[in-house]
């Protein structure tokens, strides 16, 4: 990923506008803002930026609905930005088209990480089919698991979970979506199967010397932290 | 080829009903035997014995042994519930105790002699009652039970043994019987034993051994036990074969009708055709003709029993009107498709059979047409009763009353015949005398008439046809004067009397049908359920001369403790429980039922299609009898209300739910904006720190790295106060929907403490979960939270050296979650005002809130679970989540 990255900031708050201009120009980025949802899907069209950060609670429409209307003609990554902790707005934000959320107040370390993984395309697409994150090494093309060098058996749904989590590094992965992933489309609410699945996953890479590589999002899903 | 034989869409919705009720209901097996001594209980308890050795838990309900050694024997090792004492007029009463058993719930109960008849105030009048409640909740039942107690057989007995037997069992509950096992002796045996004083007799029996046990008797008995015994094994037999599309040749067809009355030998004919009929295999029908004949008090009681054991004896009872009986019965059995009829033997008067064509019976026969018609002979051991029926006429109060008023009558048409008699000569006074009866028998009763007849031609005779003042007639033509007034006179009185009851009876079903038109009318118009109970109350009191009381069924299913408000009477605590019985079961208790007798009111459930909505209690004012009519009348004003109350149940919930939906919109607009006031700046805040800090790493400037530590410090306290003050507002307005999914109680944990990362060093934080715990479903978001606040708490209250313990632990449904830690514990009397809101612990520092417990033990409660916190033994304190989850498998 190299030259200017391009920002739009849709939140009504100036401060928070002003901080993250502070926070991100230093890391690379130009930034666009606008101060509610009609404003923003403008600049959307006007200045197609690489990535969008979105608060849910604006003056004129709600959040949500600046997403649904963007989502009818843009495939721009989204970063949500909220003061709603409750897990079905969140919920609601990722089943219409966000690709991740960040709850206020926020770490500019971790606003920053996020940023990266939701504009990171999947690993097929990338040149090279390997994914790499601390400790462990997936291989895409050749399905190995590898944790420090040594070699991990996984079953073939494991590996599927692993993979579907792979491809969405670093960003949440709904319960749903993973179900649906691995499971197939009638698996929509067998959350059970995903526990233990997790659980076993979690056994087989987690060395305690790698700490959690895999999150919970509590009533949402999981994310595989990526290192960069 | 022939058509295939197809199976009856009736019998076969029966046998799956059957299938369907025996996979639910408990089996109930009866040892069945022809007299007392015939070693039922032994054997009884012999097959206990034997499915206990199989591993079933069996109970003792009740076991008379009547002191025999050998069956006491078999007694041990067996659990026994023990007897509830009942006091009744000084005297202890030993009884079945069936809460104590329902309690227990064994899959198998022994409850010997079946025909027992409970103590006065018990549950049931009936122990087979009790039987059935313990079947339909699931528990087997063994039982024994001697052919002379059973309905059907009761006359014959009596008639074979001369002994009058009080306590039967309908036969319908034999029929339910899944197993009958039958024990039987020769009649020499039986005495053999009897002899050897093997065979003890109660009290009761002794006077009845020397005709019981004769060998003539004992025989007969035996013969019965072994009929009854076959007439189920054959009905068993029929419904394998209908199940399984076997053809047989049924004697189907056959229908059997009986007509009922309210002679008491009702009863026997009632007994006689369900005997036919089960033999036969063939429904049966109990056909009732309502005449314009009143029915005294004692008649309507035997109607309503006689109607009671048809129902019992698995009769479908049908009641029609109609003067002339015999067109009546045969008009209802076409209808009904009966194909034979059954009716007494006449022993009525001759006389007036032969004005109405002959006996009730030979009419039959006549006009009988296709149908069949048995002719029953009575026995007249029961029929003391009858005897006495004219008499407790004679002594009536109204008679004498009637009676009165008649002579009366008798003088004043005198007196105006006297008056009158200048003017119109003595032949036509009469017709004054005339007037005088046909105008009282509106009013009088049958044999106030006949007297008033009877003294009119009289002081007729002695007064006015010449020679007068005397009672003789002179002329041949006065002679048949004087015949044909009294005919007509006699004609006239009971045809105007007829009329009157005729009519009595048409203004009485008039009262009822605009009663339930009211009814309808008010409940539709009433704008509120209050008001539409009201009229209904209303309606029901003016009735049945009664006091009403409306119980409710709460949201959770139960019976509201207080009546409704409309009420004009209020249950005491035993009205209450009968009426709870009532809506438990479904079935009418109290007063007039066959449950709970002795209670003061009768008490219907409030049923619709779909719900049982509560009960209706009603208490009479003063109501001697209690008739089927009556009873129906009731039952539809019951189903009247409770569709009311399910209509306007309907209305409040979607209102309820509405305005629900609205204050959740509001409320949530409200705290959306508060926090979003509120956590803006300090996102604000903690974000220019952190730029703040990475611009001033590694420049020399010694004191703002503490004066950044400070903010950041402070920041977070704040951001942990909002983000308090903004959950306990959550919780508090009882609307914290809980996002249940399942999850491990190792991760719980674990990411309970990255959260606090902070506030809590992770080094100090020990975890403890057993390997192999199944997955648990709680919101796992919520419980976390719970867990970090329960985390800063230990944090604060103990020194930064002492480690904090954690554990997770899954007892049964319960999962119990854990913080410890060592600090100096909690102060004497703080165990449960450290959970209130804002209270602030001994040992705080200064600055929190007092709301991270008050939150944790919201979080617990809207689990449905609690908190505890108490002092560890070994110092510290200790404080315990415990909520019950459902789990499902363990991770591998």
């Amino acid at each position: 990923m190299s030259g200017e990255r391009t920002v739009l900031v849709i939140d009504d708050e100036a401060p928070i506008r002003r901080l993250l201009r502070l926070t991100l120009e230093p890391q690379g980025y130009r930034l666009y803002e606008a101060g509610n949802g009609q404003l923003g899907l403008q600049e959307a069209a006007a200045r197609r930026p690489d990535v969008i950060i979105l608060d849910l609670g604006l003056p004129d429409m709600d959040g949500v609905a600046v997403l649904k209307r963007l989502r009818e003609w843009s495939q721009t990554p989204v970063l949500v930005l909220t003061v709603r902790d409750r897990e079905a707005d969140k919920v609601a934000a990722l089943d219409n088209g966000a690709d991740d959320y960040l709850t206020k107040p926020f770490g500019t370390e971790e606003l920053l990480a996020r940023l990266r993984a939701v504009q990171r395309r999947a690993p097929e697409a990338q040149e090279e089919p390997t994914f790499v994150s601390g400790d462990l090494v997936v291989d895409l093309a050749s399905r190995t698991v590898t944790v420090k060098k040594k070699e991990v058996r996984l079953t073939a749904t494991e590996y599927a979970l692993l993979r579907e989590l792979v491809r969405h590094a670093g960003k949440v992965v709904m319960h749903a979506q993973l179900l649906r992933a691995v499971w197939g489309p009638n698996a929509e609410g067998q959350s059970q199967y995903l526990r233990v699945y997790i659980t076993h996953l979690r056994k087989k890479l987690e060395t305690t010397t790698s700490g959690k590589l895999i999150q919970t999002e509590p009533g949402i899903g999981y994310r595989l932290l990526a290192s960069e | 080829m022939t058509e295939p034989q197809r199976p009856d869409p009736d019998a076969l919705l029966a046998e799956i009903q059957r299938e369907e009720r025996a996979a639910t209901r408990g089996q109930l097996k009866v040892f069945f035997g022809m007299s007392p001594g015939v070693g039922k209980t032994y054997t009884m308890l012999e097959a206990a014995r034997a499915r206990k050795a199989e591993g079933v838990d069996v109970v003792i309900g009740v076991v008379e042994t009547h002191g025999r050694a050998e069956t006491e024997a078999l007694l041990a090792g067996l659990p026994v519930i023990p007897r509830k004492k009942i006091e009744y007029r000084g005297v202890t009463l030993q009884e079945m105790d069936i809460d104590a058993i329902l309690a227990r719930r064994p899959q198998l109960a022994l409850v010997d002699e079946l025909a027992h008849t409970n103590a006065p105030e018990s549950r049931h009048p009936k122990r087979y009652q009790d039987v059935l409640e313990l079947l339909d909740a699931g528990i087997d039942v063994y039982t024994t039970l001697n052919v002379q107690h059973l309905e059907s057989r009761l006359d014959v007995v009596q008639q074979i043994s001369g002994v009058a037997v009080r306590e039967a069992v309908p036969d319908s509950v034999l029929d339910q019987a899944d197993e009958i096992e039958l024990i039987d002796l020769t009649p020499e045996q039986l005495r053999k034993r009897l002899a050897e004083g093997k065979v003890y007799l109660g009290e009761r029996a002794a006077t009845a051994s020397e005709n019981f046990f004769r060998e003539e008797t004992l025989t007969a008995l035996r013969e019965m036990a072994l009929r009854a015994t076959a007439e189920h094994v054959d009905q068993d037999l029929r419904d394998v074969m209908r199940a399984k599309h076997i053809h047989a040749p049924w004697r189907s067809g056959q229908r059997l009708g009986v007509g009922v009355g309210p002679s008491p030998f009702s009863g026997q004919l009632i007994r006689w055709t369900r005997r036919i009929a089960a033999a036969m295999d063939a429904p049966w029908v109990a056909v009732y003709v309502e005449t314009s004949a009143a029915l005294d008090d004692d008649e309507k009681r035997r109607l309503t029993k006689n109607l009671s054991l048809a129902r019992q004896l698995g009769a479908e009872v049908v009641m029609t009107t109609g003067d002339d009986v015999a067109n009546a019965l045969l008009a209802a059995a076409h209808d009904q498709g009966v194909t034979q009829m059954v009716v007494g033997k006449p022993f009525g008067n001759r006389v007036v059979e032969l004005l109405k064509g002959g006996s009730l019976a030979s009419r039959l026969i006549r006009r009988g047409g296709d149908i069949d018609v048995h002719v029953v002979g009575g026995v007249h051991g029961g029929g003391g009763a009858r005897a006495r029926r004219p008499w407790s006429r004679w002594v009536g109060f109204n008679l004498l009353r009637d009676c009165a008023v008649g002579v009366g009558g008798v003088a004043a048409a005198t007196c105006v015949s006297w008056l009158l008699q200048g003017l119109l000569g003595y032949v036509a006074v009469s017709l004054v005398y005339l007037l005088g009866i046909v105008l009282l028998a509106m009013v009088l009763n049958r044999w106030a008439i006949l007297l008033m007849a009877a003294l009119s031609a009289l002081a007729w005779d002695y007064l006015f046809i010449p020679p007068l003042y005397t009672l003789t007639i002179s002329s041949a033509h006065d002679v048949m004067m004087f015949t044909m007034f009294f005919v007509v006179a006699l004609a006239m009185g009971h045809t105007s009397h007829q009329l009157r009851t005729r009519e009595a009876a048409e203004r009485r079903r008039e009262r009822r049908a605009s009663a339930l038109n009211r009814l309808l009318e008010s409940v539709t118009a009433s704008a509120s359920l209050e008001e539409g109970l009201g009229c209904a109350v209303k309606e029901v009191d003016a009735l049945f001369r009664s006091r009403t009381a409306v119980l409710l069924a709460t949201a959770e299913g139960r019976l509201d403790e207080a009546p409704h408000p409309a009420s004009t009477f209020s249950p005491d605590t035993k009205e209450r429980a009968v009426a709870a019985w009532a809506f438990e079961r479904g079935q009418a208790a109290g007063k007039f039922t066959d449950t709970l007798r002795d209670a003061g009111g009768l008490y219907i459930p409030l049923q619709t299609s779909k719900n049982r909505m509560g009960v209706l209690g009603v208490h009479f004012e003063e109501r001697p009898t209690w008739t089927l009519d009556d009873n129906d009348l009731l039952e539809t004003f019951a189903g009247q209300i409770a569709v009311m109350i399910e209509s306007y149940r309907a209305i409040e919930t979607a209102a309820q739910a509405r305005m629900a939906e609205e204050s959740e919109r509001l409320h949530r607009t409200l705290l959306d904006s508060v926090s979003h006031e509120l956590k803006t700046p300090l996102a604000v805040i903690s974000a220019a720190t952190e730029g703040l800090d990475t611009q001033l790493k590694g420049a020399e400037l010694p004191l703002s790295e503490t004066f950044l530590d400070e903010i950041k410090a402070a920041n977070r306290r704040l951001e942990r106060i909002v983000t308090n003050l903004l959950d306990i507002t959550r919780i508090e307005s009882g609307r914290l929907p809980l996002n249940i999914e399942w999850g491990e109680a190792r991760e719980l944990l674990e990411s309970a403490v990255s959260q606090v990362e902070n506030e809590v060093s992770r080094g100090r934080v020990r975890i403890t979960v057993p390997d192999g715990q199944p997955l648990v479903r709680l919101d796992f978001g919520l419980m976390e939270q719970a867990l970090c606040n329960l985390l800063v708490n230990a944090a604060e209250h103990s020194s930064a050296s002492t480690p904090i313990e954690m554990s997770a632990q899954l007892d049964g449904k319960t999962l119990q979650l854990r913080v410890r830690d060592h600090g100096a514990g909690l102060a004497v009397g703080e165990e449960k005002k450290i959970f209130e809101k804002f209270y602030r612990g001994s040992g705080a520092r200064p600055g929190g809130t007092g709301l991270g417990l008050s939150i944790v033990k919201g979080i617990a409660r809207a689990h449905r679970g609690d908190i505890v916190a108490e002092n560890d033994p070994s110092g510290g304190a200790m404080f315990t989540i415990r909520v019950p989850v459902e789990t499902g498998e363990a991770p591998t």
